[in-house]
């Protein structure tokens, strides 16, 4: 795919293929970004899934920590009911998320692509399982020293949860970042899709001779950043998938 | 919001329109796509998640041994998960093309001559399967191989003692002890199954003829190409019922073959 991505386009066709290209060319990737804007693409997909990774770890932590380690009445009803809702699939969600984001006049704005995705009921489940390991002599040690709740959550409860934070971060970051379905929902216009989106919308546009070269170009830049995190955090990445427990035990 | 949607017949430009219960019935008597795009689903299904099952078993196992370099293996196998599905589908376009691709040039060594895979009806919905078990095999390895390492050492010494061989090892200690991982791995395929959307967008668009159209493709078009919210939302509530049922009956299922320590 990256050797393809260098040829010149006629030569994409070749049998047996050419592992090395003769000769190596950048056009195809200099036409990709002539004819989309790719880097605009890449800048709206690491804002958002920044934004939206952020968020998730904020609101989940806080969620969590209300269900852990407050008390309040109904909070195990209220608990159950929010773990119900990962059980209803997005796509049944996902059409009034979209008439909701129509009513607010966000669509083709990052509002759309952030605040829908900013909470998880995922992360609340997998911080909340954590937090309850943490022992309650800890905090009431500090509870004695004067500390609030919320200063109990920052100081004490939340340094003490890395490790599950780093997971949630890890897993919600590579969703989002290859998230395709709510960002082709939500954007109209070339300026706020994100890389994805942008793909396929380029596979609609390119066309003729030069096809897969250009394709291919365009699938690099889209795969490149994504490879790049995975390869420098992959340790926590399988790490994590242990940590969660979803190996069933 | 969306329960209530699913009675509604709504464009979004005019105002909705009550419709009872003509969503479900229209989507069940006279939708003649419906039931082939249900069955599209199926099929992608009873395609994918036994194949994607026996794949990742197998690497788990492989990817297990204590052998130089294997941490590069794990870590190759892994890299397509997380990788965009929409380039994924797209380097996989050109794999499959009939005279140019990768896929029939090796076929054509053996002289075979290789199926047109995305313009056959045929072969389009074979061609997405390969595909995502490609694209998902390496999560379901490392979960298999997360279940594989929490296996005790001493069962295997116990059972070496009372002089059991590969064979039997693995089919009284491996397996029985591996079932709870089974379980789930089967259960989240199938869930994952019915959600395939990506693929069949990009490679086909639910083409040639219907032959990939799924239900998640489905419901995008009907909401979103021909602003058919209320139908739209109507059938994924179909779907979710669909799940809901599935899963309760693998639920059920289990005690038959899930062995808990």
């Amino acid at each position: 795919m990256i050797s393809t991505s260098f040829k010149e386009p006629g030569k994409a066709y070749r049998w047996p293929p050419q592992w090395i290209p003769d000769p190596w060319v950048l056009d195809n990737y200099v036409e990709a970004f002539q004819h989309l804007p790719f880097d605009r693409f890449a800048i709206n997909t690491a804002y958002t899934t920044v934004a939206t990774t952020l968020l998730v770890v904020f609101t989940s932590s806080l969620a969590a920590y209300a269900f852990a380690r407050l008390r309040f009445p109904g909070r195990d009803v209220i608990f159950l009911l929010y773990l119900g809702t990962m059980m209803i699939p997005g796509q049944v969600t996902m059409i009034p998320n979209f008439i909701l984001m129509r009513t607010f006049k966000w669509i083709d704005t990052y509002n759309a692509l952030i605040i829908p995705s900013a909470f998880s009921a995922f992360g609340t489940f997998l911080l909340r399982q954590f937090f309850l390991t943490i022992p309650y002599e800890l905090e009431d040690s500090a509870k004695i020293d004067g500390a609030s709740a919320f200063r109990i959550y920052a100081q004490i409860v939340m340094p003490l949860a890395k490790p599950a934070l780093a997971t949630l971060f890890i897993f919600t970051f590579m969703g989002q970042w290859n998230s395709f379905l709510w960002p082709l929902i939500v954007t109209n216009r070339l300026e706020r899709m994100t890389l994805s989106v942008g793909l396929r919308y380029f596979q609609g546009e390119a066309g003729g001779e030069s096809y897969y070269t250009l394709l291919m170009a365009a699938s690099v830049v889209v795969l490149m950043p994504i490879l790049l995190v995975y390869v420098i955090g992959q340790r926590y990445f399988i790490q994590g998938i242990t940590l969660t427990g979803i190996s069933g035990r | 919001m969306s329960f209530a949607l699913g009675f509604l017949e709504w464009d979004l430009l005019s105002p909705p329109k009550f419709a009872g219960l003509d969503n479900y019935s229209r989507l069940f008597t006279q939708d003649t796509l419906f039931p082939k795009v249900l069955w599209n689903t199926v099929y992608y299904t009873l395609g994918s998640v036994p194949l994607g099952f026996m794949c990742s078993l197998g690497l788990a196992l492989a990817m297990n041994q204590k052998l130089r370099g294997i941490v590069f293996f794990r870590t190759a196998f892994f890299v397509p998960v997380v990788s965009s599905g929409v380039a994924i589908a797209m380097l996989w376009i050109w794999l499959y093309h009939p005279y140019f691709g990768l896929l029939n040039g090796f076929l054509s060594l053996f002289s075979i001559r290789g199926p047109n895979w995305l313009t056959d009806p045929r072969w389009a919905m074979p061609a997405i399967i390969i595909m995502s078990v490609w694209k998902n095999v390496g999560y379901n390895m490392v979960i298999f191989l997360a279940g594989l390492q929490g296996i005790p050492q001493h069962l295997y010494e116990a059972a070496e003692i009372d002089g059991a061989g590969i064979g039997a090892r693995f089919r009284y200690v491996t397996i029985p002890m591996l079932t709870p991982t089974m379980f789930f791995v089967i259960v989240m395929s199938v869930i994952g199954s019915f959600q395939v959307f990506e693929a069949s967008l990009i490679m086909t668009n639910g083409g040639p003829a219907d032959a990939t159209r799924t239900l998640v493709l489905y419901i995008y078009n009907n909401a979103f190409q021909y602003f058919k919210m209320g139908y739209g939302a109507a059938m994924a509530w179909v779907m979710f019922a669909i799940l809901f049922v599935a899963t309760a009956v693998q639920m059920r299922l289990q005690r038959e073959w899930v062995e808990y320590e």
